[in-house]
């Protein structure tokens, strides 16, 4: 294995994992409401602005990450509060549209309170690059890849072991059924909204020092974390995460192997593709309609 | 329909200087979009995140045919509508397969493709930074300035929606209704859903096309900034605004969310905000769309005076 | 020659075979109905012969044509209509308008013509409106013909489907339940409307639950189990067959006893009392 091959794979894991992350918060919604969040990317947007602002005025990173996590986390309650649930019912297209009407407006929001520029964070613990197989990483990027690897396992104890997770596992499934057996099921959409975007926030806060960040860069991140969704199938939180990871590593080996001009082509490229051939995508639930 | 054409010919009275000539061009490029859009949102039941992508193709192809290698206007227009349409006839059967989000998602991924070759085939295209087009002509006559484009326009939206409502009001029309209201009931009376999706989905196309390559005429240059996801979203929000279901709906949206941007100029900060604020209110709490919603209040209106005079 | 013959047909889904291995014929001019208990398979079928299902096996032809595996606007364009037990109806569309779309395939309308408005296309409308009107007055639906489709009653919604059914001008019209949610007026009416449509030379096809229907109306008679053809024949052969009996009801109640007897009697008489 070249030192090339190694170093396109880290960096592609490390991308990928953010991918999942933001994927992770398209199933829960989507799982929880059957509403596609086009806003989930603004929230990962605002998880690095609001941390950039945070330690920008002093606070260090250990008070600064939490609460712009619990700021995002807000700003979704109010989504689902204020734009999704007044809508509940409502047709596909016009869910569509208020989501994007959400992203813009909360993009318009951010422009003003913060600004247009790029802004960079400082990394967790420094800038040195490791060296592995060959290859080198940054330890920022083993920061992204333990986190969402903490993430993933505390999800899955979540949903498979606490109550609140059951019922909202139980939700996704049959919101009649969850209902009938006394289930809340506004209450699930609602947190489901806020655990979204507090894992759209964390995915934001930890790519952040790598990539740099600004009003806009949600834009990029929600659609190919979008992409990487329906690649694992929408709904599957496995899938949102192996969606990501494979994403992730197909876009940085095209681009290094193939075009750097397209890069952000592969993502959309793969979203035709997996329509076209597989919607379910490798994990989702083949649907079928009853007639 | 004769409404229509006398705002059309009315208007300029109350333009009075060419700024508000050049939106009034912009709202009638943009309502011969949405018109087409309309067909499909609306009638067919369909959706499309990617449209701009069209207007896109439309532009360029007749920026790059036109000004690069000096085809007449007219001919680099229609070359350009024809290869649109085949490529949205190609590309239709398989993205019409999809529903619901699914189909939304394709689009979208459509528009974005289209969008980033544009950008990253810089030889051809000029890349983020665009061409120049050079003015429209038919045969020896060129067409420039605001005033003589906003007849073209003008005329153009007329021929646009008489299109529009002919295809609305036939058979046909009913067909792509039927398959709004219930798939399998219209498959089941011979409907050949898939055939009359692509079809709607090519027309759409069209008309999205031409708008492009006339849009691209008129500013004299064409950039990506009009191909992006977010003029897609635009045009959609333009549709369901006015009024799903509704050709001049879509003319209404299109006219309003066109004119709206310049309005608020004057918050120009807040621009986006207001925008989203917009599109979400509007989805929230008319979800039929403007037109739509008016002509239920002046319905029920005149049902209760019905009542009235019945003696309630 | 049989007007639809079944070969064969199956139809899994996943582990489950919803039709299996069924073969039968159905003659011209007659009312075949099929019955079953509940998750036999009668819609999976009728959801087969209208193509709105792929076979896993077997194969389905009409009259000259082998069917099998073709698209739903196939099936209608050779002369198969049906209805829905799940109503289908345009609820975005008028009532007439749900009727009018029922004659697409008796309107050649390209696209040319429909975008520039030819003059030919509003006499066919009108003609188009006019048997619209018609064939709702026929099904009874006189008081409706301006009305929305989303302002009708559900009994009425269903002879609404068989009129839009009509307008295909079939040869078979599959009705999936037609008789489910009716009150016992709207049973007999429907049961009369059955019986004109057989005069006007449809072909019915019936899947019912309401045996007093079923056993007054049928010339034919194919039960269902588990997929399976259990048994077929006329209505007094099913009567009295004793596996559709014990399908129904259960074996121990079917055979013996008081009960047993008393209600093989009552299906019989049920058969009986009509008109």
């Amino acid at each position: 294995m070249s030192a090339q091959f190694m170093q396109y794979l880290l960096t592609g894991l490390t991308v990928g994992a953010i991918y999942a992350l933001v994927a992770l918060g398209f199933s829960i919604i989507f799982n929880a409401s059957h509403v596609i969040n086009f806003a989930q990317g603004e929230f990962v947007m605002i998880g690095g602005m609001a941390t950039v602002s945070l330690t920008a005025s002093g606070l260090p990173y250990l008070l600064a990450i939490p609460l712009a996590i619990v700021a995002a986390a807000l700003v979704g309650l109010a989504l689902e509060k204020f734009a999704v649930e007044p809508a509940r019912g409502a047709s596909v297209v016009t869910l569509i549209i208020i989501t994007i009407g959400a992203s813009i407006f909360l993009r318009g929001l951010a422009m003003l309170v913060w600004d247009k520029n790029l802004h960079a964070l400082k990394p967790f613990t420094g800038d040195t690059p490791i060296a592995v197989a060959g290859a080198t990483i940054l330890p920022q990027s083993m920061w992204v890849l333990g986190v969402t690897l903490v993430i993933v396992l505390a999800l899955t104890w979540f949903f498979g072991r606490t109550l609140l997770g059951k019922a909202m596992l139980a939700t996704s499934h049959n919101h009649l059924a969850a209902q009938l057996v006394g289930i809340n099921v506004r209450l699930v959409l609602f947190l489901s909204f806020g655990l979204s975007a507090a894992l759209g926030a964390i995915a934001g806060i930890l790519i952040a020092p790598i990539t740099t960040t600004s009003y806009d860069v949600g834009v990029m991140l929600g659609l190919k974390g979008f992409a990487a969704a329906i690649l694992g199938g929408m709904g599957s939180g496995v899938g949102a995460v192996i969606g990501g990871l494979v994403l992730g590593i197909a876009e940085t080996m095209s681009a290094g192997y193939l075009s750097s001009a397209y890069k952000d082509v592969i993502a959309f490229v793969i979203i035709l593709a997996v329509l076209f051939f597989m919607p379910s995508g490798l994990f989702g639930k083949r649907g079928g309609e009853r007639v | 329909m004769a409404a229509l054409a006398t705002v059309i010919a009315l208007l300029p009275l109350a333009l009075s200087n060419n700024y508000f000539y050049d939106i009034a061009v912009l709202v009638g490029l943009n309502a011969i979009v949405c018109v087409g859009l309309n067909l499909l949102i609306g009638y067919a039941g369909q959706i499309s995140l990617g449209h701009a992508g069209f207007f896109g193709l439309g532009a360029y192809g007749s920026a790059i045919l036109a000004s690069r290698y000096g085809w007449p206007p007219l001919a680099a227009m229609l070359t350009t509508t024809l290869a649109v349409a085949a490529l949205a006839f190609v590309v239709g059967r398989p993205i019409l397969r999809l529903k619901g989000h699914y189909l939304a998602m394709a689009t979208l991924g459509l528009g974005v493709i289209i969008f980033m070759v544009i950008t990253t085939e810089d030889k051809f295209t000029g890349g983020p930074d665009g061409i120049a087009v050079v003015p429209f002509r038919i045969g020896g006559l060129v067409l420039q300035g605001e005033r003589i484009w906003y007849w073209l326009v003008g005329a153009l939206l007329l021929v646009a929606v008489w299109l529009a409502l002919n295809l609305i009001e036939s058979p046909m029309g009913r067909a792509l209704r039927a398959l709004h209201g219930s798939e399998v009931g219209a498959e089941v009376v011979g409907i050949n859903a898939a055939d009359h999706k692509v079809m709607v989905f090519v027309i759409s196309a069209v008309f999205a096309s031409v708008a492009g390559s006339l849009a691209a005429h008129y500013s004299g240059f064409v950039t990506p900034g009009k191909v992006t996801f977010l003029h897609s979203i635009e045009l959609v929000t333009m549709v369901v605004f006015g009024g799903m279901a509704s050709t001049f709906g879509a003319v209404v949206g299109a006219a309003v969310l066109t004119t709206l941007p310049q309005l608020l100029t004057v918050f120009k900060d807040y621009e986006m905000m207001v925008f989203g604020a917009v599109m979400m209110g509007t989805m929230i709490f008319l979800p039929r769309g403007v037109v739509p919603s008016l002509a239920r209040l002046f319905q029920t209106g005149r049902r209760r005076d019905a009542a009235k005079e019945d003696g309630a | 020659m049989s007007l639809l013959q079944v070969e064969s047909l199956s139809k899994k889904f996943g582990g489950l075979n919803a039709v299996d291995d069924l073969s039968f014929d159905i003659q011209p001019g007659a009312v075949y109905s099929i019955i079953g208990p509940n998750g036999a398979g009668k819609t999976t079928l009728l959801n087969l012969l209208t193509g709105i299902y792929r076979p896993s096996g077997g194969r389905i032809v009409f009259g000259e044509y082998d069917l099998t595996g073709r698209a739903p606007y196939e099936y209608a364009g050779h002369g198969i209509a049906r209805t829905f037990q799940n109503l289908q109806v345009f609820f975005n569309m008028s009532a007439i308008e749900n009727v009018m779309v029922g004659r697409y395939l008796h309107e050649r309308c390209g696209l040319a013509s429909a975008l520039l408005r030819a003059p030919r296309l509003a006499r066919a409308e009108k003609v188009c409106r006019d048997e619209a009107a018609e064939l709702m007055r026929y099904v009874g639906l006189h008081s409706y013909l301006s009305v929305a489709a989303d302002a009708m009653p559900y009994g009425a919604l269903k002879r609404l489907e068989i009129a839009r059914a009509l307008a295909t001008k079939p040869k078979l019209m599959l009705l999936d339940e037609p008789a489910a949610g009716l009150n016992p007026t709207e049973a007999l009416e429907l049961d009369d409307l059955i019986g004109r449509l057989s005069e006007r030379g449809v072909t019915v096809v019936l899947v019912e639950h309401n045996m007093r229907l079923v056993m007054g109306v049928s010339n034919h008679i194919l039960v269902l189990d588990y997929g399976r053809k259990l048994a077929e024949g006329s209505a007094t052969a099913i009567r009295n067959d004793p596996k559709v009996i014990e399908a129904y009801l259960g074996s121990t109640v079917a055979h013996e006893g008081p009960v047993g007897g008393a209600i093989t009697s009552a299906v019989a008489v049920a058969g009986e009392t009509r008109r």
